[in-house]
């Protein structure tokens, strides 16, 4: 499970490793070292945090593309009370890489749509590693409709490195699907929030993602390219893609700063994938707190309001930059 | 008669951009041209007079938005609108000022695409054109702006929309504001779509990723110039996925017509007269009911 070792962890492995070593000694020998194990566990503790606290833009990447984070029904096992999933866009056929179903969190009912990474190759030669087809936005589509007929709002957990790139996928109107997904979530009547859980790639990611409240983990990125095909086109180099992680600005701090999310969830120490089950209550807290918030407002209010945040993206000028001396 | 109306338009068509246009149209040379695809050398006073499509094997070169509003909208009717927004670098995202005086020396433009409203065969349309030779065609802040400014020009006027897109990919270095400019169009075609105002949307070789996932897919009609690549992923990534061959014509317009993802195919010296007659056949009014 090499690919499961982030690099920049390796100290805290080592320290682990030691710990675990010094508890088998203990043991074996009678020997009482509890102070000393207690001592290294604080040194283990601080140096995770001090590692986190640091993290570049690739290393975030890195843990947001990592094999344990949780996936959407992972989420849904820890949230849900009672979750049933349901199948199928009624056209083609039914897509595992797009999780959907109705459930109840705490008593309230909710659709939940999510991208569905699997854990295993197995799972994800299935799931295309939670890379949509037409099939899968479609399926979408048709049970956010379900849900604006009975006035239940809906939770997506965005985790695809994008939509899949294949013939079939072309064929059946990959591009038609997400931009059908994009109208109609804008003036879907009842409150959407969003959650970006992983990796939130590009129109793939944004074609579950239009919604009142856009929130991302901690460790998770957002981002209009992968930054491995950025560096490729731009540059011309794949090997530049940490830079181009950099300059894309695709973590939740950064996007949270330049006002294209609402909020940021936390993530328990060392990253979700340490700690699903608290990830998942994290995250449980953020679908109702802000449910609460919006359910103050009337559905034509909700609208609007999400048609207004929509309108006003956009960073430009009245003045050209060669005007201003610049170009 | 199908026939004898298409050699009437063309004739006149041909006419008029040679007469006014000669100079806006660009081959890259200034006596002839090497056809993309069949190699053939074409003189450049051919290919304009034949609005820049290969006289040989039909393949249609792209157009600038200059020359695309030439032979689509009636002579002097064109007043843009939008003129003055123009492209910041919210990322600081490197080389791109450098990037974006590079497109507008090049080119002219001030951003990727133009709007403004015009008549075509006297009907009144407002109109958006994309321009590819600007950094590829890209969406980002601007062109969303300026794609969302022509769909709320037709909200207002309720004059029919057509769009003329065409985009490599969207514009990385405005990152996720340009993937939102997705959100932010589609959004606003939705009233559109609510309003009652009729929209068409024309893919034009080539139309893809961001582009073809928004606004240019949401139309009440979409027409795709005969032989326009038009994807959500290009093909050099989807064979980098699949690693095989990809079927024959696959992603070009006539591959999406037969997959029911176009209402047409149009070869460019009939897109005006196909335009004019879907305005015309809208524009005869509505039929009452009930009453
Ligand atoms: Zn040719």
């Amino acid at each position: 499970m090499v690919g499961n070792i982030l690099d920049f962890e390796k100290p805290l492995i080592e320290l682990a490793e030691k710990i675990k070593e010094l508890q088998s000694f203990m043991d074996e020998k009678g020997i009482d070292l509890s102070d000393e194990i207690n001592r290294l566990k604080q040194r283990a503790r601080n140096l995770q945090q001090e590692i986190y606290a640091g993290l570049t833009t690739k290393q975030i990447l890195q843990i947001a593309r990592h094999q344990n984070r949780p996936t959407a029904r992972e989420y849904v096992d820890h949230i849900f009370d009672e979750f049933v999933e349901l199948h199928g866009d009624r056209r083609f056929g039914d897509d595992p890489a797009l999780l959907g179903g109705i459930g109840l969190i705490d008593g309230i009912p909710f659709t939940l749509l999510g991208h569905q990474k699997g854990k295993s190759t197995k799972e994800n030669l299935k799931g295309n590693f939670g890379m949509a087809h037409p099939e899968g936005y479609r399926k979408a589509l048709r049970l956010m409709k379900q849900a604006e007929k009975f006035n239940r709002p809906v939770i997506t957990l965005i985790n695809t490195p994008g939509a899949f790139p294949g013939v079939g996928a072309e064929e059946r109107g990959q591009a038609e699907a997400i931009a059908t997904n994009l109208m109609e979530m804008s003036d879907l009547r009842v409150p959407i929030i969003v959650i970006v859980t992983g990796e939130g790639g590009s129109g793939g990611a944004l074609g579950i993602g239009l919604g009142d409240k856009v929130m991302m983990l901690e460790y998770s990125y957002y981002s209009v390219s992968s930054p491995e095909a950025c560096a490729a086109i731009l540059w011309k180099d794949a090997d530049k893609s940490a830079e181009a992680a950099e300059a894309l600005k695709i973590t939740s701090s950064a996007l949270y700063k330049l006002g294209l999310i609402d909020e940021v969830i936390k993530e328990p120490a060392g990253g979700a994938h340490k700690d699903p089950g608290k990830a998942a209550m994290l995250v449980k807290e953020a679908i109702l707190s802000s449910l609460k918030e919006l359910s103050k407002l009337s559905i034509e209010e909700l609208i609007n309001q999400r048609y207004q945040k929509y309108r006003q993206i956009g960073e430009f000028s009245r003045i050209s930059l060669s005007e201003e001396g610049l170009g | 008669m199908f026939k004898d109306l298409f050699g009437k338009s063309k004739y006149v068509t041909v006419k008029t951009i040679e007469k006014r246009d000669k100079e806006e149209v660009s081959p890259d040379n200034r006596l002839w041209t090497k056809c993309n695809s069949c190699k053939e050398i074409i003189f450049n006073k051919k290919l304009v007079e034949n609005l820049m499509v290969c006289p040989k094997c039909g393949y249609h070169f792209r157009l600038t938005a200059k020359d695309r509003l030439t032979i689509t909208l009636d002579q002097g009717s064109f007043k843009p609108f939008g003129e003055d927004i123009y492209s910041l670098d919210p990322l600081e995202f490197p080389g791109y000022k450098d990037k974006i005086a590079k497109a507008k020396a090049k080119t002219g433009m001030d951003e990727a695409v133009i709007v403004g409203e015009g008549t075509i065969k006297e009907h009144p349309v407002i109109i958006g054109v994309m321009d590819f030779n600007f950094m590829g065609g890209s969406m980002g802040s601007v062109v969303g702006e300026k794609i969302t400014l022509a769909i709320e020009k037709a909200l207002e006027t309720r004059k029919p929309l057509i769009i003329f897109s065409t985009a490599g990919g969207a514009r990385m270095q405005e990152g996720m504001f340009s993937l939102m400019q997705m959100a932010k169009t589609s959004a606003a075609v939705k009233r559109l779509h609510k309003a009652g105002v009729l929209f068409i949307s024309v893919m034009t070789n080539p139309t893809s990723g961001g582009v073809t996932a928004s606004f240019a897919s949401l139309a009440d009609i979409i027409i795709g110039e005969k032989g326009a690549l038009i994807a959500f992923a290009g093909p050099r990534v989807i064979k980098q996925t699949i690693s095989a061959d990809l079927p024959e014509g696959f992603q070009r317009a006539e591959f999406l017509l037969e997959h029911g993802m176009l209402d047409l195919v149009v070869s460019r010296d009939q897109l005006r007269d196909e335009l004019a007659r879907i305005l015309k056949i809208h524009q005869a009014g509505v039929v009452n009911y009930g009453g």
